[in-house]
């Protein structure tokens, strides 16, 4: 048998190159996501093909807990507010609408790292909608929850009355769509989005905080874009 | 002893792999575009489905392969596979412009081997991230955030490594035919693939010239 050719084991490097990239992709994909997103993001958001906004930098991604978007039209909606108020109230979404309308323009950030930079959200401070059911003294904190009962968050009642917390019904100038919670949701400004709870359809007056849907995950209750959950975005708000 | 017209190819278990692991390919492709990007998700609708189709052809991905790798049945499959994982000094050759000329292909081209070392690889890096993905909860947020990185961005690898491999093959309709039916013409081996057209044949895929017959006297 003639002596085999020089040869490379062209197949093994390969897949010892995808190996190494990937572990570390996923050791230190969240300092090289938050740098993209930083640097990279706010360039793409200027393409005016808009075929980089394809990439994976300064994009929405949809997560829900449950195995379905939740749907329900701007006619079935309902936003409930009870607990610890003077009068439970039941608002429609043309009740909702008819409050003094918002607009806010701002980075929006994701604990698992996206960002998409400059959103622009229109709806009705949050205060607002507790001040038409009257916040009883003893209350200390709202807590959300989704149309399905699956989610809810919490936020202490100094955040909840901050002028960058509103319930949202427009997402860059249209209606929010199913899959960005629509009818309605809470947007929470300077926080995490995990704080912004989608498909919101109950606002409840507590006496304290109690942990949501990933704080019993192990997220944080406070979650500060930026000074939260070990992570050290630029702030939000 | 006159050479075949036909040689064959790729049998049918290497076929069945191919196509099997190629729709399987295209159902991820498409799903996770729809997953992936807002305005076609809003369209399709029906995320759950979408989603659930993704994640079982995720799963079920590595199964053609592994199966026809398996048994006795998968003989040449393991053969041209250890040949894929191999460039020899004529791959060399061929992949410098100024010598390819020169290069006598085996059975595969260099950028067939570098597709299917890239594409195997980015199997096994798709299915760990997706187990990440997939059942999140028992990971860190960091991990998850990394996993979403990488399953993202070797995604894009492989959009664009499956455009380029079908763009190829339908450039080339005889190495079509070869992965379609099994069976390429001798001509398409002995130009494109000579040693391995000699491997297969025992003839030498260069014919000597034979020398050009005299003309006879008297004609005009």
């Amino acid at each position: 048998m003639e002596p085999e050719a020089r040869q490379t084991a062209i197949g093994r490097r390969v897949f010892l190159g995808m190996a190494a990239f990937a572990a570390t992709g996923v050791v230190f994909g969240t300092q090289i996501q938050g740098w993209l997103e930083r640097n990279v993001g706010p360039v793409l958001a200027r393409d005016p093909t808009g075929l980089l906004a394809l990439l994976p930098i300064g994009r929405f991604r949809i997560y829900t807990v449950t195995s379905d978007l939740p749907s329900r039209s701007r006619a079935e909606y309902r936003l409930h507010v009870r607990g610890l108020v003077e009068r439970e109230t039941v608002l429609t979404f043309d009740e909702l609408t008819a409050l003094p309308r918002t607009r806010l323009r701002r980075d929006f950030q994701c604990v698992t790292g996206w960002r998409v930079p400059d959103v622009e959200w229109a709806g009705v401070r949050l205060s607002e909608v507790l001040d038409r059911a009257g916040v009883k003294p003893e209350a200390g904190a709202v807590r959300f929850v989704s149309f399905d009962g699956a989610y809810s968050e919490s936020l202490t009642l100094a955040q909840a009355r901050r002028h960058d917390v509103l319930v949202a019904y427009e997402l860059q100038g249209s209606p929010l769509s199913s899959e960005h919670g629509g009818p309605a949701r809470l947007y929470v400004a300077p926080m995490y989005g995990y704080k912004s709870c989608k498909w919101l359809d109950t606002i409840e007056l507590t006496a304290q905080v109690e942990p949501g849907y990933w704080e019993h995950r192990g997220y944080d209750v406070d979650g500060w874009v930026g000074h939260s959950n070990h992570r050290s975005d630029d702030t939000t708000s | 002893m006159t050479p075949p017209a036909e040689l064959e190819r790729f049998d049918r278990v290497e076929r069945l792999a191919h196509w099997t692991t190629a729709v399987l390919f295209g159902v991820l492709l498409l799903t996770g575009a729809a997953l992936y990007a807002g305005p076609v998700s809003t369209l399709v609708g029906q995320r759950e489905l979408v989603r659930m189709l993704h994640v079982s052809a995720g799963v079920a991905l590595p199964v053609p392969l592994l199966v026809g790798l398996a048994g006795r049945w998968g003989r040449r499959l393991r053969r041209d596979l250890r040949e894929l994982g191999r460039l020899d000094d004529d791959d060399r050759r061929w992949l410098r412009r100024s010598t390819r000329a020169g290069a006598r292909l085996a059975k595969f081209n260099p950028g067939q081997k570098l597709n299917a070392a890239f594409l195997g690889s980015a199997m096994v890096v798709m299915l760990g991230t997706g187990i990440v993905l997939k059942w999140f909860s028992l990971f860190s947020l960091d991990t998850r955030t990394g996993a979403t990185f990488v399953h993202d961005w070797v995604a894009l690898g492989i959009w664009i490594a499956v455009a380029g491999h079908i763009a190829l093959a339908l450039r080339d309709s005889e190495a079509l035919r070869g992965m379609r039916r099994g069976f390429v013409s001798a001509r398409w081996a002995r130009t494109m693939r000579p040693r391995w057209y000699e491997a297969e044949t025992g003839e030498p895929a260069e014919r000597l010239r034979a020398p050009e017959p005299a003309a006879p006297a008297g004609s005009s």
